[in-house]
């Protein structure tokens, strides 16, 4: 551009305004407060052991004792220091980083299970084995999720796929005596109620979360039904299905702590950790994911190019679907051993919470998993070792973690921008 | 390559888009489709890009007849296209943009962005453009958007290139830029539709011109006929191009801006320590390039936005920090940018629209209750006064044109007791005769004593109402000059630059 006759310009960039934002160290404080007032004024004595090794690892690690009252009066310190610094960064208007988030959150969490556990031990390597067993199904639940409305389509029915799923493999695995076709039988069954959902919000532009719900509803019935009349009357035959056998991996799963818990474990697991890697690597590295992002991001652009919007968005409904489907499988192949009624218990919603909290990538929605599954086996533990702590409120723990995560810590993140809205070509 | 188009005929319902259009474009020839908005020009090229199917008639390359089933099948044969609203997706990267649709891959479907990298840059290279593969879409001013869209059309090797309304979003340096990037594509032999109804872009590219009106060719100009002549046969009657005004008398100064900020979402500064006055019986027009903090600015006034410091009063009272409502009590009328998203409600008929900013007193509510008789004669004398053509009051505002929409907005604001009128893109998509109109309802309310503040992207349209022009860039105004203040000049500024000879 030709600038002759300019004798000054003004600046190309916008100027940056300072917003001061308090909710960081308003959230430390409240964290903070009831520290203090659980673990400090309600202190309890003791010593609080944390074991690190089962008899059978061939690397013993010895437990770690924590003074239960020292313990908690340093940690509390910690975090009194952590708000203090939260809130000193927010008046001179700087955002707390992440790290500041994640030391706190441990800092509580190590206060916490040593307030907990006085007089007792907490098995760490028990703790976090029951914590990939929990989020399993959260986290096949969670990939499907992010497939779903990262190609358009609000998949509230998670819970529905991850049921259907655990009832059909059950079903399937029993009368074939062979788990591989029950898990055949769970991709299936997850695809099925993906295209009820792919059809009435694609083809019939229903609204999505209406479809979604309505979904959960029916096939929680549906399964209760069956579960009911059919796989009660010959419980041998129908709703006993053999399960997969944990599978060492050799010297991985020697590694002290990390080993047991991720290497000890059965094909379904394993599948997993390959699922949410070419899951994420296929999203963003492929031409499947591009078109797929595309589609979810601004359907008529991808239009077009020559990508056929909704032929994309059915097929990838249907597949993460399956997905979801898979994970359902665990309740029944993986863990429990049987179908009983409901048993998803509200899994496929907090599925969908680690979608949001994970931001839409496969990779954090994992985490965001692990962190809800961690939350729930802590009431577990907790309550198996007769901690004290009231079993209100302990089963109350995985919904105030997603509460929390979700509305606190994430706040407002821009998903698709073309998640639930239907593609209508005029 | 030639491209003709047959007795193209596409119906929306009982609506007839295109009457069997015919078109031919030789090769390496700028053919420009001119046309008031709603002419059925851009339903055309998306007949001719695959994104319509026509009822009846053909569209045929190098004299062989196509069949276009999508807009894949049309870019495979050539076609290339540069929409009016990019197709662009903000969060990929250039080279993913232009990749889109026809990914090379290696290994297990992996893209190859090193291909579609050198692409851009080759493409880029040809042209002249700097535009870097790995930069965000979304992160690129429009102008350079407009580079990604035609690099992504030309990596296509698109032999025609259909642009819809290219300027629209364009400074006029811009445009002259582009006007000068479509003669170089000519010099290339690539066919040319340019859609328009900018009369002056016409002349000056133009090899070959088309006018369309209500779906149908009404004839063909040569690129000499004047701008009277080709606003004529667009309009299809004689239009009066330019605004009849007698000079202004400013009086004492209405609406006061001192240091006013305006901070978005993410912490911008969206206007920055902006100050203006508007005088009683003045129009200040605000100039600017779409998205330069014209909108914030004008919200900001109304009360609209939740972060604003400085001053702003009207007639000696300040209005910051009040609400809405009580701003709109103290007599300011206001147009929207949006008229069917923020205007107006569509479902709801003419006359409550009509009334929807005064729902909370006498005449129009008693008790609580609408006044229904009341509301129902005030809407038809309106309705008359403002020359809205609809059936009747009771007619849905969702079903009106875009210019018919506009004076219902209009009637609304100008029927209370106004001490401030700001109008927002108040001619964007209406047709030649409601411009007109509204502009001359604008220079009345202007002439009763009212200062006026006018948004306008629209470079004519600034000049013709303007007494005075603020200019924005980047949230902040570069400089208020005289209305007569040359296109030229007002064009630096519009890209952020003060020529010297302005006194800012």
């Amino acid at each position: 551009m030709t600038t002759t006759t300019a004798s000054e310009s003004v600046s190309a960039s916008l100027e940056s305004a300072s917003i001061k934002s308090w909710k960081a160290p308003i959230a430390y404080a409240i964290f903070s407060l009831i520290a203090i007032v659980l673990f400090v004024v309600n202190g309890r004595d003791g010593v609080s052991r944390f074991r690190l090794s089962n008899d059978a690892d061939v690397i013993q690690l010895a437990p770690i004792d924590n003074p239960t009252r020292l313990t908690c009066v340093l940690l509390v310190v910690l975090l009194v220091a952590i708000t203090a610094y939260a809130a000193w960064l927010s008046s001179r208007a700087k955002r707390a980083p992440l790290w500041l988030t994640i030391l706190f959150a441990l800092a509580f969490m190590w206060a916490f299970l040593t307030w907990a556990a006085a007089g007792e031990t907490i098995p760490i390597t028990g703790l976090l084995l029951g914590t990939v067993a929990l989020s399993a199904p959260l986290i096949f639940g969670s990939l499907g999720g992010v497939i779903s409305e990262r190609v358009g389509v609000v998949n509230v029915a998670i819970e529905g796929q991850l049921l259907a799923g655990a009832f059909l493999s059950a079903f399937v695995a029993s009368v074939t005596g062979n788990p591989w076709v029950g898990l055949v039988a769970a991709m299936v069954a997850g695809v099925l109620v993906s295209f009820l959902l792919a059809a009435f919000s694609i083809k019939y532009i229903v609204d999505q979360v209406i479809v979604g719900v309505v979904l959960n509803v029916l096939v929680a019935g549906l399964t209760s039904f069956l579960y009911s009349t059919v796989l009660t009357s010959n419980t041998p035959l129908f709703n006993s299905p053999p399960r997969f056998p944990r599978i060492s991996i050799p010297f991985l799963s020697e590694i002290p702590i990390l080993g047991p818990v991720l290497f000890r474990q059965t094909i379904i697991i394993y599948c997993m950790y390959i699922a949410v890697f070419v899951v994420w690597w296929a999203l963003f590295r492929t031409k499947w994911g591009l078109r797929l992002r595309a589609v979810g991001e601004h359907p008529q652009a991808a239009d077009t190019v020559g990508i056929k919007v909704n032929a994309t968005r059915f097929w990838n409904v249907a597949l993460a679907g399956a997905i979801a489907g898979f994970g359902g499988a665990y309740f029944t192949l993986g863990s429990v051993g049987g179908f009983t009624k409901e048993m998803t218990a509200g899994a496929g919603f907090i599925a969908l919470a680690a979608v949001i909290f994970g931001r839409w990538d496969p990779i954090r929605a994992t985490l965001a998993a692990l962190l809800f599954g961690f939350a729930t086996n802590l009431q577990n533990v907790l309550g198996a070792i007769g901690s004290g702590v009231p079993s209100e409120f302990l089963l109350m723990l995985p919904y105030v973690v997603t509460i929390f995560a979700v509305a606190g810590l994430v706040g407002y993140v821009r998903g698709p921008a073309a998640s639930g809205k239907p593609y209508i070509k005029a | 390559m030639k491209l003709e188009l047959r007795g193209i005929t596409k119906r929306f319902g009982s609506l007839v888009a295109n009457d069997s259009i015919d078109l031919t474009v030789q090769p390496g020839e700028i053919h420009c489709l001119l046309g008031e908005n709603g002419a059925g020009k851009s339903t055309l090229m998306n007949v001719l890009y695959g994104l319509y199917q026509a009822e009846e008639g053909e569209v045929l390359l190098d004299d062989v007849v196509q069949r276009f089933a999508g807009p894949g099948d049309a870019m495979r044969a050539g076609i290339g296209m540069v929409h009016q609203h990019f197709m662009l997706i903000p969060v990929f990267s250039v080279a993913e943009n232009v990749m889109l649709g026809h990914e090379q891959t290696g290994f297990g479907g992996r893209l190859d962005l090193d291909a579609a990298r050198a692409k851009v840059r080759e493409i880029s290279a040809r042209f002249g453009f700097h535009v870097d593969p790995d930069a965000l879409v979304g992160d690129l001013p429009v102008g350079v958007q407009q580079r990604v869209e035609i690099i992504k059309a030309l990596s296509q090797n698109a032999r025609v290139l259909v642009f819809d309304e290219p300027t629209a979003v364009l400074t006029p340096q811009e445009t002259d830029e582009l006007m000068t990037i479509m003669r170089q594509l000519k010099a290339e032999g690539t066919s040319i539709v340019f859609i328009t109804h900018k009369l002056r872009e016409v002349r000056e590219v133009a090899d070959r011109i088309t006018v369309i009106r209500l779906g149908k060719v009404v004839g063909e100009a040569s690129p000499a006929a004047s701008n009277s002549e080709l606003a004529a046969l667009m309009v299809g009657r004689a239009v009066e191009l330019t605004v009849h005004k007698q000079p202004a008398r400013p009086g004492a100064a209405g609406l006061v801006v001192r240091n006013l900020d305006v901070i978005d979402p993410l912490g911008l500064k969206v206007v920055n320590n902006v100050s203006f006055e508007v005088h009683a019986g003045e129009i200040l027009a605000i100039a600017g390039v779409q998205g330069n903090g014209q909108t914030e600015l004008t919200e900001a006034i109304l009360g609209l936005q939740p972060r604003v410091t400085g001053e702003i009063s009207l007639n000696g009272k300040p209005l910051t920090g009040l609400s809405v409502r009580k701003i709109l009590n103290a007599g300011v009328g206001f147009v929207p940018e949006d008229r069917t998203e923020d205007g107006l409600v569509g479902h709801f008929s003419i006359a409550e629209n009509l009334m929807l900013d005064r729902s909370d007193r006498e005449p129009f509510v008693r008790n609580g209750n609408l006044q229904l008789g009341y509301l129902a004669e005030f809407a038809q004398e309106k309705k008359d006064e403002f020359d809205i053509r609809a059936e009747s009051i009771n007619s849905k505002a969702g079903q009106l044109s875009g210019g018919n929409q506009q004076k219902v907005v209009l009637a609304r604001e100008l029927s209370r007791d106004l001490k401030l009128f700001v109008a927002c893109q108040p001619t964007r998509g209406i047709d030649v005769g409601s411009i007109e109109f509204v502009h001359k309802r604008m220079v009345a309310t202007r002439d009763a004593g009212i200062p006026v503040v006018v948004v306008s992207t629209e470079l004519d349209e600034v000049v013709a109402l303007a007494d005075r022009i603020a200019v924005m860039y980047r949230g902040s105004i570069v400089g208020i000059v005289p209305g007569n203040t040359p296109r030229n000049v007002l064009g630096l500024m519009m890209a952020g630059e003060i020529p010297g000879e302005v006194a800012a």
